[in-house]
């Protein structure tokens, strides 16, 4: 089905103002927060205080006696007996017995305005024996450290491991003792990073609604409204079909709106207040303290290399702690890790750690920036001390198409190389330095993926088209979608519409995540568009009496396949559209399935600094990325993509962390506190999108949301390097580190 | 508490509604005139989604009162332009997909045409320090800058 052998497409290639455009501009796009309901109630959540706290008792009597308060729930009003990860999602949604970290939701109260709503949260007392508490992934891993949740280690964790361990691996292949016997040079240093927030601008919202008769409506701002049916349901106890989920249009995610945090609340709190539709919207410091952060992590790496620059063995142990529950992407961190070289001998282990934090969730790439920092500074330190271009030991030691992996799996279709060339070329390269200014580049990788998928489409009575998708449009995917349906058909692209649809219009869907969406429902609309392409090839057929084999579909018709199958003209789809009704009825056409043919995606990005000798403060004076996009079917919204994963990269590794006092509390909960990068922080950043076609996708497509983040951790430390012979291996690289670093 | 009567002037309508004393103008704005294109993003003032103008003076809504309002020439995301007659940073933010999830994008654009109010023709740094109150999480801010710079050309009389 591959339809990109000749790369000549009408459509896909080109920039046309995505679809929901002027929604977005106008303002009158409608995101979680910006809907309500007749009889709608607001609500606030009552949020522990401690780090790591027994509740000895919620006394909710004060605010229940104010007068338009309709309901208070705690976790004595959801069921009991979950098990795995549904009892982990109902722990992290409302306390049980313990306050596992600072902002832990411990009651929730809905009332007739959102003040009332927080003056009576404020009047909910609760009583707590505050625990000991640990913090810091190296403290918490420790044998001594507060037992956070005994028990909740699984079945992969070896007797007599410190409490705090609840997963742990080890996997590898060859010689690695042969391997770095064979090195010229060996070095093993260790790295740190710290928690990161997504950051989407857009705080968690919903709307939710639930009757006695257990059926159930929400309105949320999410990335996948089929993984917040079947959690919301989990965790109340509902049967999954009975709850219907409208996505809203959503303000950011980038991996933090694939799972549940406080909409359980807002439908239990309905169901208390007798089924009215209660609106629940966090504030930012409720989204700092209480959603999914990233993982911190701390890392030692080993590498061997001989004096060409050859990578004769490597290993990685990497712990990560990813708050209070089982979930820091240690695994995908060490997937990803070595994931550009080719190795003879590479061996892996990892901790999944508990802290009093709030619980991770995804964050664009889960755990490959993390590997990407320790690893990549290590390669760049190497390629220093042997005085070789760190671009040409990744070319020398690049993994190609049908290589082995650094984790098993053997590489399909890759553009490693042909990335790493395109960087080299470019112009950046060549751009003069000054005094304190450096230069550093770095590789990353990103599986992507393709996962569930449910698309439907339908061809209107004027012979338009609609598509119907399951995940949410996060940054122009209705524009990628319309595109190739659109040229799949051979009409406009104007003459498609893409709706992003509830739970009850589709089979189920995974979210906007992996890198997917472009990918995955773009592939399921082609299937679906070639489906209607064949029963209106039939429809022509039949009217014309011919075979439907001799009819064939170009540029929007159908038209006899060649001089024996009969001399007709062509019917165009507004012609068989048009009289559908007369023909056999609706045309239209679906695909379901756990979608496969995924491309796995590499970049690299180079960074110049400029490092102020006095404060510490590195300004990036120019940025390039360079990624292999398999295709680019909107390239504006690719580039959007590369450039938003340098500048989340970039916040990651210059200023951005969690902060905690020697309580336990988070004490940045503000973005003035928690300073992402602002407009005159940054350069333009400059893109070059490679294009190695994924034989899987129908256009070649491979995801590029993920693969922009992991680079940039690593190039910035290792230009920081250049820049002033200082190595940092601890994030963030903060003014007050880089100055005690340059002071020695 | 007793609520507040307050009578002004958004987006060149006169409008009423009650204030709690305690309640922003952005929450007078959405949920008492259902203005909904400012969004609240920090409640703090740090991400400049909910700007909007008052008397002139661009401001965080979630920083005034709503009572405050009283008096005042308000003007929202939804008074710039409508669908037959954008703003050229409208049309120029949806031509060089300056948006990818467009949470931010209301009050970016109620800034940067405030920006191009007074400085016709403003440099990149310049637009990088007025924006810098904005915060897109999205986009690395470079195609925002473009859309601003083209927009302004093109009010210039400059565009192609």
């Amino acid at each position: 089905m591959a339809k990109d052998e000749f790369n000549v497409h009408n459509l896909v290639g080109t920039r046309p103002d995505r679809p929901d455009g002027l929604d977005k501009v106008t303002g009158r796009a409608r995101y979680g927060a910006d809907i309500s309901a007749p009889g709608m109630l607001w609500a606030a959540v009552v949020r522990s205080p401690h780090a790591h706290a027994r509740i000895l008792s919620i006394d909710t009597s004060k605010a229940e006696a104010l007068e338009g308060v309709k309901a208070v729930v705690t976790r004595a009003d959801f069921p009991t007996g979950l098990t795995g990860e549904d009892w982990n999602l109902q722990e992290n949604t409302m306390a049980g017995d313990v306050a596992l970290y600072d902002g832990h939701a411990v009651a929730a109260v809905a009332a007739t305005s959102q003040l009332l709503a927080n003056d009576a949260a404020r009047l909910i007392e609760v009583e707590y024996e505050v625990l000991p508490h640990v913090i810091d992934v190296d403290d918490a891993i420790k044998p001594d450290a507060p037992a956070i949740r005994p028990g909740s280690a699984d079945a992969s964790v070896p007797e007599g491991m410190a409490p705090n361990v609840v997963r742990y691996m080890e996997f590898g292949h060859g010689d690695l003792e042969d391997g770095f016997a064979k090195a010229d040079l060996v070095c093993e240093k260790s790295y740190k990073t710290e928690a990161a927030h997504q950051g989407y601008i857009e705080p968690h919202a919903c709307m939710g609604q639930l009757g006695e008769d257990g059926k159930g409506e929400m309105w949320v701002c999410t990335q996948g409204q089929w993984f917040i049916r079947r959690m919301c349901s989990a965790v109340l106890g509902m049967e999954t079909s009975q709850l219907r989920v409208t996505p809203s249009e959503i303000g950011g995610g980038f991996g933090g709106k694939t799972t549940i945090f406080m909409e359980p609340l807002s439908l239990a709190l309905s169901r208390k207040a007798g089924g009215k539709p209660v609106k629940l919207v966090m504030s930012r410091a409720e989204v700092l303290r209480a959603t999914g952060p990233t993982a911190s992590a701390s890392m030692d790496v080993k590498i061997g290399m001989t004096r060409d620059g050859t990578m004769t063995a490597a290993r990685a142990e990497f712990r990560m702690q990813g708050g209070a529950f089982p979930g820091a992407p240690v695994d995908m961190a060490l997937y990803c890790a070595f994931a550009p070289y080719k190795l003879p001998a590479v061996a892996h282990i990892g901790y999944d750690v508990l802290a009093n934090r709030p619980k991770c969730a995804a964050y664009r790439a889960p755990g490959s920036p993390m590997g990407a920092f320790a690893v990549e500074s290590l390669v760049d330190e190497m390629c220093r001390e042997l005085g070789l271009d760190p671009i040409d030991v990744r070319l020398k030691n690049g993994v190609k198409s049908g290589d082995k992996s650094s984790y098993g799996p053997k590489f399909g279709s890759i553009g490693l190389t042909e990335v790493l060339e395109a960087t080299k070329a470019h112009p950046n390269l060549a751009a003069p330095l000054g005094p304190n200014q450096g230069r550093g580049a770095a590789a990353g990788y990103w599986f992507n993926h393709g996962g569930e998928t449910s698309v439907s489409m339908a061809i209107s009575e004027d012979g338009t088209a609609q598509v119907s998708v399951g995940t949410p449009d996060i940054g122009g995917s209705r524009a990628s979608i319309a595109l190739m349906t659109a040229e799949t058909l051979g009409i406009p692209y104007e003459n498609v519409r893409v709706n992003v649809v509830e739970t009850g219009a589709l089979g189920v869907n995974e979210p906007t995540h992996g890198s997917r969406a472009t990918f995955a429902s773009g592939k399921a609309a082609v299937v679906a568009a070639e489906q209607a392409i064949g029963e209106m090839c039939r429809r022509a057929a039949n009217e014309w009496g011919i075979d439907p084999e001799a009819v064939e579909w170009v540029d929007g018709a159908a038209q006899p396949a060649g001089p024996n199958a009969g001399k007709f003209p062509p019917m165009s789809i507004a012609e068989i559209a048009g009289k559908m009704g007369s023909t056999g009825g609706p045309i239209s056409g679906h695909h379901e399935g756990n979608l496969d043919g995924v491309g796995a995606s590499f970049g690299t990005h180079v960074v110049d600094v400029e490092v102020d000798p006095e404060t510490g403060r590195t300004t990036i004076l120019r940025y390039l990325v360079v990624q292999d996009a398999g295709r680019a079917i909107h390239p504006s919204y690719v580039e959007g993509q590369y450039q938003g994963g340098a500048a989340q990269g970039i916040g990651w590794a210059l200023n951005e962390e969690y902060v905690y006092d020697d309580q336990g509390r988070l004490a940045n909960p503000v973005f003035l506190d928690y300073r992402v990068p602002v407009a005159s922080d940054l350069p333009m950043i400059d893109t070059v999108i490679v294009e190695v076609p994924n034989p899987g996708h129908p256009f070649g497509v491979r995801g590029v949301g993920e693969t922009g983040i992991t680079p940039p951790l690593p190039a910035i430390a290792n230009a920081i390097q250049h820049a002033t012979g200082a190595r940092l291996r601890h994030l963030p690289m903060t003014p007050a580190k880089v100055l005690a670093a340059l002071k020695g | 508490m007793t609520k507040v009567h307050v009578t002004t002037t958004v987006n060149g309508d006169p409008v009423e509604f009650l204030a709690d004393p305690r309640e922003t103008l952005l929450d007078s704005l959405r949920n008492s005139l259902g203005l909904t294109g400012s969004k609240e993003g920090c409640g703090t003032g740090d991400c400049g989604a909910c700007s909007v103008t008052m008397n002139g003076t661009l401001v965080c809504s979630c920083l005034v009162l709503g009572v405050e309002a009283e008096g005042a020439q308000i003007e929202t995301i939804e008074g710039m332009g409508g669908d037959t007659q954008l703003h050229p940073l409208q049309r120029k933010f949806v031509e060089h997909a300056a948006l990818q999830c467009g949470f931010c994008t209301p009050g970016i654009l109620v800034a940067a045409k405030k920006l191009l109010e007074e400085n016709a023709n403003p440099t990149e740094t310049e637009i990088r320090y007025w924006l810098a109150g904005n915060l897109c999480r999205c986009t690395g801010y470079d195609k925002i800058i473009r859309a601003v710079q083209d927009a302004a050309a093109e009010m210039r009389g400059e565009a192609a």
